[in-house]
């Protein structure tokens, strides 16, 4: 059956590169001296850290517990000794460290006792809850928690489920080996997340470009006896593998701006968060290897299953870099980012390790002024004027780049791509989101600091006046107390009726001053004894030898003058 | 000569009729000047521009009171921004209200806080947790680096902590524009 | 009616006030920074403009005019501007608060803006009757208005342009606004057709 298919604005077509490392099967990594597992992988909270330095751990032990909202755990990759928890380099371009679990592997690769799941007699809520735990989040680059995504819109059940197996950056292919070699346990995580989406249909979206994941995939369907389900062969054109322009292509439905593709029933995931919702419920084994390409500057570009937390180094090590070898970069040559270092660790999120040399990625030519020929918007996928946005961005008139939908962009790199003035249109937008971001981060905090800070006055405000309420009501009830006294008393001591009919204003005011003074008297008293008390013999000798020396001294000092 | 004094003087009270008619009908209570001033300035209430607090700051820049260059926190992009609002002149930051500095925190070193709850009461925004006697701290988050607690404090055990980058907080840098080759 | 139609198609764009006539530089200058604060300026000016030439008008033909005192013009109609500028300000003020506070300071300074004065000098010099100084008022401050706008939108777009170092800020506005200026003027050409 031909199904028909849509296109998608824009768009270019990079030279694909990825035969050189699919010739391979998927290979195993041997364990490396130390992982280093950053505990912040995916978007949303900081997980924090469950386990102490020093500690043994077996692999697929949670060392990160989910925290917040929306956030994902983090799990031990293999069996081994906490070094440390500590600060280190995290893969992010600006090398900055984050918080992460340092693991000596002790060889055994022993597993936790591991907890499986049935779907279909769980809870929707429990299910979602498993996930999270199990550290699930999705795999195409995002790392968005999938089990916040796992969840069917209002209407309780899905129209569409896309899943995402294009992978049209360029040199990655572990999408592609993955459905070439484990397509029927990938069909099964997506028969469960079918379920749990109640969706009506699944369209698997894979560029024809990959014949033989096409072929296979097909296979599982027809294996697994599965109906409803289909994989589609897609024109190759980049960036066919962004949600919003697969569903377009598969689905004809072009999500609006500001609009969640849910909103239309349709819900989109990678291939390979697919195949780890199977590990997690089949196998209760948690996300904690992942199939990352190594492709680039090496002499056997391949894929391999690697373990979260192994050093980017040790990795490449094993598909022989060349000796001019200068970068990682994480990702592909379109979207991908540069690495601070090269023992940087695989995190989740790390699809492809793409080594980079100055021969086979020159520097840029030097950028050249915009001559609005427009080609960066024929070929803006996400429908955006980027040489506008450039433009703002470049003037830094946030406020107007924004007006132009700045945060559409999906930075897939198109129009740097095709601008025949080389100007590198996504690091400014980059910049811009960056910039926008953190003075909304700062509008936030001063508007927080301006709210406590009235709140503050209207406190202090408050209880300066609430402390002088009640002065006065004490004051009022001292003087009548006093009022009433003052009259009994001189009438029952003397006779002769001393005529006091009314206590004038500075008797009243004296007594009042009279009673405090009184007051204090007795707390004084009562106050001063208190810690020469009850003392030891042997103390109060020394306190009165102490008085006997303190009265002697100014004595001392009348005594010699002159001396 | 007369006429012309005369209808210049019948054009003056008429118009003074009417202006003043308009100033009794149409008055209005309030400076919305002021907000928009306020919302400008960094709410650090660290009182280094000589006022209690920023609003009132912003108030007295709305009446003409106070220069717009007193505010370090705020510094030379707050100064523009105020600029552009009373389309007044720039002015870089006046010296006798401080430098512009980086944003920071204030840290109490736990081992020397004495409990006196001196710098409780001298934190503009309730930063600052704790009791008589009881050790106190800083939530950080809240803290707006105004310095304020640094002279109550009879121990000196608070320090001012630069706030450093965080993977949430970098921001990515202007691209290069490389200078062309001639 | 054509002749009306040619009054204020004539104000807008053939004798444009700030662009051929060159009045009202100061406010096309200071207030073109930002398009927002233009369009509001525009609009404010607008209104300040038509009512003063209704006002002016009918003060000179009534009041100055019978007393044979037309050398008071000037002085009358510069005070009657700013009355009506502060009347504006006031009312504004009133009833839109949000408009008041995107004109800001420049509600004020209408009355220093010359094509305010200088439009109802030029009704007199021109002869018009009242609802010709009103069109030729209107006229003028929608071609006043456009002129802003547009050279608003320019300036934003300049803030991103690589600009010698000398020409930068006001220098390269007033560059712009003389091309603007030379662009306007063609249309002293549509007469050609005519």
């Amino acid at each position: 059956m031909l199904r028909k298919l849509f296109k998608f604005h824009g768009g270019v077509k990079p030279q694909t590169n990825k035969t050189q490392s699919t010739t391979a099967a998927i290979a195993a990594v041997p364990l490396p001296d130390r992982l280093v597992i950053p505990l912040h992988q995916a978007v949303g909270g900081h997980p924090r850290p469950l386990v102490q330095p020093g500690e043994h751990v077996l692999k697929g032990q949670r060392i990160g517990g989910a925290d917040g909202n929306l956030s994902s755990a983090v799990h031990a990759s293999t069996s081994g000794i906490v070094r440390d928890v500590a600060q280190a380099v995290m893969p992010h371009t600006s090398g900055l460290t984050t918080l992460s679990v340092i693991i000596e592997p002790d060889g055994e690769d022993r597993w936790c006792e591991l907890e499986k799941v049935n779907y279909r007699s769980t809870p929707p809520d429990e299910l979602r809850d498993f996930l999270r735990d199990a550290g699930v989040v999705g795999l195409g680059g995002a790392v968005f928690p999938s089990y916040a995504k796992l969840k069917p819109g209002k209407e309780g059940k899905l129209k569409t489920l896309v899943i995402n197996g294009a992978e049209c950056e360029p040199f990655i292919t572990c999408d592609d080996m993955l459905m070439r070699e484990r397509a029927s346990d990938m069909l099964k995580g997506i028969v469960a997340m079918r379920y749990m989406l109640q969706a009506e249909e699944v369209l698997i979206g894979i560029e024809d470009n990959k014949p033989e994941a096409v072929a296979s995939v097909q296979a599982a369907i027809r294996a697994s006896g599965e109906t409803g389900i289909e994989a589609v062969a897609i024109p190759t054109r980049y960036p066919a593998g962004g949600a919003k322009q697969l569903i377009r292509v598969l689905t004809g439905i072009e999500v609006p701006h500001g609009r969640r593709s849910t909103d239309f029933g349709v819900q989109c995931f990678n291939v390979g968060t697919a195949f780890s919702i199977f590990e997690a419920l089949e196998h209760g084994r948690p996300l904690i290897s992942r199939l990352v390409t190594v492709a680039g500057n090496v002499t056997a570009p391949r894929n391999y299953d690697v373990l979260i937390g192994t050093p980017m180094d040790h990795l490449v090590r094993l598909a022989g870099p060349r000796p001019d070898t200068d970068r990682y970069i994480m990702g592909g040559p379109m979207m991908g980012v540069r690495m601070p270092g090269f023992d940087v660790p695989v995190v989740k999120a790390t699809n492809c390790v793409l080594v980079g040399s100055p021969a086979l990625f020159p520097a840029p030519p030097p950028e050249m002024p915009c001559i609005r020929c427009g080609e960066c918007a024929k070929a803006c996928p996400a429908d955006l004027a980027p040489f506008e946005m450039y433009w703002f961005s470049r003037s830094k008139n946030f406020g107007k780049a924004q007006e132009y939908h700045l945060f559409d962009c999906i930075e897939c790199g198109c129009c740097s791509f095709v601008c025949p003035s080389h100007i590198p249109l996504v690091d400014y937008f980059r910049f811009s989101k960056s910039e926008i971001w953190s003075r909304e981060r700062e509008k936030e905090s001063s508007d927080g600091a301006r709210d406590r800070f009235e709140f503050k006055n209207f406190r202090q405000e408050r209880e300066k006046q609430e402390k002088a309420e009640k002065l006065a009501a004490k004051a009022a009830a001292t003087r009548e107390k006093v009022a009433t006294e003052g009259a009994a008393t001189p009438a029952a001591a003397d006779g002769e009726a001393a005529p006091k009919p009314k206590p004038s204003a500075t008797d009243a005011k004296r007594a009042l001053i009279e009673a405090a003074m009184e007051k204090a008297r007795q707390q004084k008293a009562q106050v001063a004894p208190k810690n020469t008390d009850h003392l030891a013999p042997d103390v109060e000798a020394d306190i009165a030898a102490i008085d006997a020396r303190r009265n002697a001294a100014p004595a001392r000092a009348a005594d010699t003058p002159d001396a | 000569m007369i006429t012309a004094l005369l209808v210049m003087t019948g054009i003056a009270l008429v118009l003074g009729a009417v202006l003043g008619f308009a100033s009794i009908k149409f008055k209005v209570e309030g400076d919305p000047l002021v907000e928009k001033i306020d919302a400008i300035l960094p709410q650090t209430q660290c009182g280094q521009c000589g006022f209690p607090g920023c609003r009132p700051y912003a108030t007295a820049i709305a009446d003409g009171e106070a220069e717009i260059n007193q505010c370090p926190p705020g510094g030379e992009e707050g100064i523009r921004k105020l600029a552009d609002l009373l389309g007044r002149e720039f002015k870089p930051l006046s010296e006798e209200h401080g430098v512009e500095k980086p944003k920071s925190v204030a840290v109490i070193d736990e081992a020397t806080c004495i409990g006196c709850t001196l710098c409780i009461q001298a934190c503009p925004v309730d930063a600052i947790v704790g009791a008589a006697k009881q050790l106190h701290t800083i939530v950080a988050a809240e803290c707006t680096g105004c310095e304020l607690c640094l002279a109550p404090c009879p121990v000196d055990c608070i320090t001012m902590e630069a706030i450093t980058e965080t993977v949430d907080t970098w921001k990515w840098r202007y691209p290069v524009v490389e200078i062309k080759a001639a | 009616m054509t002749s009306y139609l040619f009054v204020i198609l004539g104000a807008v764009l053939v004798n444009n006030v700030v662009l051929v006539r060159i009045l009202g530089l100061c406010p096309f200058m200071g207030v073109s920074k930002k398009l927002e604060t233009a369009v509001g300026m525009g609009a404010a000016t607008t209104f300040v403009l038509t009512l003063g030439c209704g006002t002016s008008y009918l003060v000179d033909h009534y009041a100055l005019m019978p007393a044979g005192v037309e050398y008071l013009r000037t002085l009358a109609f510069i005070v009657i501007i700013a009355a009506i500028v502060q009347v504006t300000e006031l009312v504004i003020q009133k009833t839109s608060p949000m408009l008041h506070q995107v004109l800001g300071i420049y509600l004020p300074l209408i009355t220093t803006n010359c094509a305010v004065l200088g439009i109802p000098l030029l009704n007199v010099a021109l002869h018009h009757d009242l609802l010709e100084s009103l069109l030729f008022g209107f006229g003028s401050s929608v071609g006043f208005s456009l002129a802003l706008v547009l050279f608003a939108g320019i300036r934003e777009r300049l803030d991103g342009a690589d600009v010698p170092v000398p020409f930068k800020g006001t220098a390269i506005a007033m560059v712009t606004a003389g091309l603007m200026s030379l662009a306007f003027m063609g249309f002293a050409g549509l007469d050609k057709f005519h």
